[in-house]
């Protein structure tokens, strides 16, 4: 059994995790993931808005995670990766779709929709973003 | 290129100077018996004893504990030690930092000496970590990353400080081998400390068999789930010597944060939390890297110890792997690093182990460290770090005023 | 006033077992299977009806190069919806970015549940309540453990944009045949389904098929010469070419639009994954009948022409492309991806 939340804990950030949507700065052009109220660079002279990133980024550092954390017993190994966005942003996700000889730093990927975990038997089912690398063309 | 940018954090300086009259440490390791209050008791208890003092004569204690909810369903450290200690009704405080509570405690202790309010407090960290199964420890500890950006994705701890490391062998070169040596060193220090967790030697060769966790950081690059506590006793420099022939006095106390997620960081094989504390404490202390006779590092794991002797200004960036491969943290070297073990081979009570620096950088100040004692230690140097560096303490200590 | 398809994806995920690693296990002839299928597509651990609706739902709004608020229907058809109770379809919705003005629904009818979607966004497009509807069909088939059905149960998508803007292909009429006919079934709180063994062939899929196809002929006043590709539910691989023969047929109108042998029975996406490849090398002008069949029982016949505008567009990758290859399970990670085992812990 993991530790499960309310729905509304999951359900805020459907939009931003199903959409990889993040925040830019008016400002200072910077864009950042997840969605900010406040620009770091700037502080509350910036001014945030809302941006749906493309999805197209290349692996920035990546490992393989073999002892895995609650509710995610059945998908070990998995690889996960910090994703350096064609926008500028940074996330991490996990890389799917490929073996684990086949990720190096500053291979492309594309994003795409995938189920992240189940929340036990009876909760929710949990989606997001997660990269597969993208073969060159 | 995104570089380092230097901030100045004011013109901090205190009240008056403190120092550090008593220690006390619990043995490291996994106590089925002791829960959480007997473990901060027994810390407290022998450090009261070290100082001379008696427990009437506290005015407020200050204890770090990452994750007494999660892992012992116990919140309100400052109630518990507060009673426990049978220190009613003076005041307590709980610290949070994650990794670095021990250190924020200690932060927050010296804060409230500095300040010329109080004059007889305990600074403590304790962890109970050994009351819930394996997985359940992973997922308190998971909340020192970034909740729903890190740990919603399947990171672990461990998978973070691997990416680190990845990208630190990819930038600079860094080798299997010289991780390694960092675990080796530590067990080999360790052997020599009577609290230390393990206190067996261990070559680069059972380090590189040892399961992997996250590529690649394996089994023995990684801290132990440990339960522990240590307290130290803090009071105004001037009254000092009347308790002790060998009071240690904070030379700087200083403290950075940056942002929670690795991934957000200016630079991922840097902790700038690091760099902008040990900035201040250089500052504060009137010293430089070069000055420093041995240190306490945050070594949660082996890639952690590596860049902090860079962040910490020991050795130049991306030249970690080739410091401790030249031998020069080694007791004997440029700057012996971790004498205790480390979090590594000591352990890493997560509450107690800011503190626990704090008490090996006092032990060997005053010529108590026996066989792992750095000859002629003047000046001590304790790094605590919160999570993957949101958080980083950094404390300057002497055994001259 | 035309009506028709604006935009179509599909997706079939990377994962395979062949059917002799089944037949292993079991102790089946690995000959006979042959003749059904040579291996089949398996979801991934991380993927399910929705991340694959998406995916399908995506490369039909590049097809179609529509904005997604534009959508003002979606409906997902399958038989292995992730919740037994909350729409899929609301999730694609939200992943697609489409919410929050429209409608949506998900809809059940066994492997024909995408096709009855296509016919509900036909008339609400036709009507003008909405510009462009999108109905997929998406499906992680699970078969008994040791049942024939194992060696098919397969997983896939396919998305297709009607509208009256633009369209690629016009769909010129539909014609169903829908009885009730239990040859294949699942209980709810059950696993797996059941089915009626031989009286899946004659009674249920022949029977609708081919009552749907000359029904559709007979209303358009046409024969099969007048069609240059016919795509007719998959499965396995004998049936659709059995339901060929019959209605006179030629194989090679068949073949482009037959997957099964290579990806199995991808369930409510299979007609439209078929249909997809076809699209793919269609030229305008092609005529194509597509039938599709859902157990319980009943078919969607469609004729469909396709126009000029099939040139405009800009594919991502083919149906052809994507399955080309594939990554080989052996029978213990097949049922390790599948959730068959018991006892595993979070």
């Amino acid at each position: 059994m993991t530790k499960e939340f309310a729905v509304p804990f999951h359900w805020r950030r459907f939009r931003e995790r199903y959409q990889l949507i993040g925040s830019e700065c008016i400002h200072c052009k910077k864009s950042f993931y997840p969605i900010r109220v406040i620009c770091p660079s700037c502080r509350r002279s910036g001014h945030m808005k809302e941006i749906k990133f493309s999805g197209s980024g290349k692996v920035y550092s990546y490992t393989i995670i073999r002892a895995p954390p609650e509710g995610f017993k059945e998908y070990a190994p998995y690889i996960i990766a910090i994703i350096e966005l064609d926008e500028g942003a940074k996330v991490l996700s996990q890389v799917v779709d490929c073996e684990p000889k086949d990720v190096k730093i500053g291979i492309r990927v594309k994003s795409c929709f995938r189920r992240i975990r189940s929340e036990n038997e009876t909760g929710l089912v949990l989606y997001g973003f997660k990269f597969k690398p993208v073969l060159g063309r | 290129m995104n570089n380092f940018k230097p901030v100045n954090f004011g013109n901090m300086k205190p009240a008056r100077e403190v120092a550090v009259i008593g220690i006390g440490l619990t043995k490291f390791g996994e106590h089925w018996s002791m829960g959480l209050k007997e473990l901060a008791v027994e810390a407290g208890v022998k450090a009261v004893e070290d100082a001379g003092i008696s427990g009437q004569d506290l005015q407020l204690v200050v204890g770090g504990n990452m994750s007494g909810g999660l892992f012992a369903g116990q919140e309100h450290g400052a109630g518990l030690l507060a009673d426990y200690l049978g220190l009613n009704p003076i005041p307590a405080i709980r610290t949070e930092g994650a990794c670095c509570s021990g250190g924020l405690a200690v932060r927050v202790g010296y804060l409230a000496v500095a300040s010329g309010m109080y004059d007889f407090v305990a600074v403590g960290g304790v962890e109970k970590m050994t009351d819930v199964y394996g997985p359940q420890a992973a997922t308190a500890l998971s909340g020192a990353m970034d909740y729903e950006t890190e740990a919603y994705f399947g990171a672990t701890f461990p998978g973070i400080y691997a990416l680190i490391a990845k990208r630190h062998m990819h930038d600079f070169g860094t080798t299997r081998r010289q991780l390694s040596l960092v675990a080796v060193k530590n067990h080999s220090n360790a052997v020599h400390n009577p609290y230390a967790q393990y206190r067996k030697k261990i070559t680069v060769e059972d380090v590189e068999r040892s399961a992997m966790v996250a590529d690649p950081l394996r089994l023995l690059d990684c801290s132990p789930i440990t339960d522990g506590a240590v307290t130290i006793i803090i009071v105004p420099a001037d009254i000092a010597k009347k308790y002790t022939d060998t009071p240690v006095y904070f030379k700087a106390s200083a403290q950075a944060s940056d942002t929670l997620s690795l991934f957000s960081r200016r630079s991922i094989t840097t902790l700038d939390a690091t760099m902008h504390a040990v900035r201040e404490a250089y500052r504060q202390a009137k010293v430089s890297q070069k000055q420093i006779n041995l240190a306490e590092v945050h070594d949660c794991f082996t890639i952690a110890e590596i860049c902090a002797y860079e962040d910490l200004g020991f050795t130049q960036k991306g030249r970690g792997g080739k410091f401790i491969e030249d031998g020069e943290s080694e007791i004997g070297g440029k700057i012996p690093v971790n004498t205790s073990g480390g979090l590594k081979a000591k352990g890493h009570p997560v509450g107690a182990t800011g503190v626990a620096q704090i008490a090996e950088i006092v032990a060997q100040l005053r010529g108590d460290a026996g066989k792992r004692q750095v000859k002629k230690a003047e000046i001590g140097l304790a790094h605590n770090v919160g999570g993957s560096g949101a958080t980083v303490t950094v404390h300057i200590l002497s055994n001259k005023r | 006033m035309k009506v028709g398809i604006a935009g179509y994806g599909a997706y079939v995920p990377r994962w395979r077992i062949k059917s002799t690693n089944i037949a292993k296990v079991w102790g089946s002839d690995p000959q006979r299977l042959k003749t059904l299928l040579e291996e089949k597509s398996v979801p991934g651990q991380d993927e399910d009806t929705a991340t694959m609706a998406v995916e399908a739902g995506l490369r039909a709004l590049s097809v179609a190069g529509i904005d997604p608020q534009a959508l003002g229907a979606i409906y997902v058809g399958s038989e292995s919806h992730p919740y037994a109770v909350k729409p899929t379809a609301s999730i694609v919705a939200e992943a697609l970015g489409a919410t929050p003005e429209l409608t949506a629904a998900d809809l059940e009818f066994a492997c024909k549940a995408g096709t009855a979607g296509i016919q509900m966004c036909m008339g609400l497009v036709e009507s003008r309540r909405i510009r462009y509807g999108l109905a997929i069909g998406s499906d992680t088939a699970q078969g008994r453990p040791g049942d024939e059905l194992e060696y098919t149960a397969a997983a896939g998508a396919g998305a297709y944009i009607i509208g009256r803007e633009n369209i690629i292909a016009e769909i010129e009429d539909t014609y169903s045949f829908t009885t009730d006919t239990p040859d294949f079934w699942r209980r709810e709180g059950e696993d797996f389904p059941r089915h009626g063994g031989r009286f899946t062939g004659e009674p249920a899929y022949f029977k609708h098929t081919i009552s749907a196809s000359n029904g559709l002929l007979k209303k358009l006043g046409r024969t099969v010469n007048d069609y240059d590709y016919f795509v007719f539910h998959q499965p396995n691989a004998k049936f659709p070419l059995t339901a060929a023969r019959m209605l006179g047929v030629p194989n090679e109108k068949v073949m482009p639009g037959l997957l099964v042998p290579r990806i199995g029975n991808t369930y409510s996406a299979a007609t439209l994954i078929g249909l997809a490849r076809v699209l793919d090398s269609a030229k305008p002008g092609d005529r194509i009948l597509a039938t599709s069949f859902g157990s319980g029982a009943g078919s969607d016949s469609f004729s469909i022409i396709v126009t000029k505008n099939i040139n405009k567009i800009r594919r991502g990758e083919t149906v052809e492309e994507m399955i080309k290859h594939g990554k080989y399970l052996d029978y213990a990670e097949y049922i390790k991806f599948r959730g068959k085992i018991k006892g595993v812990t979070a």
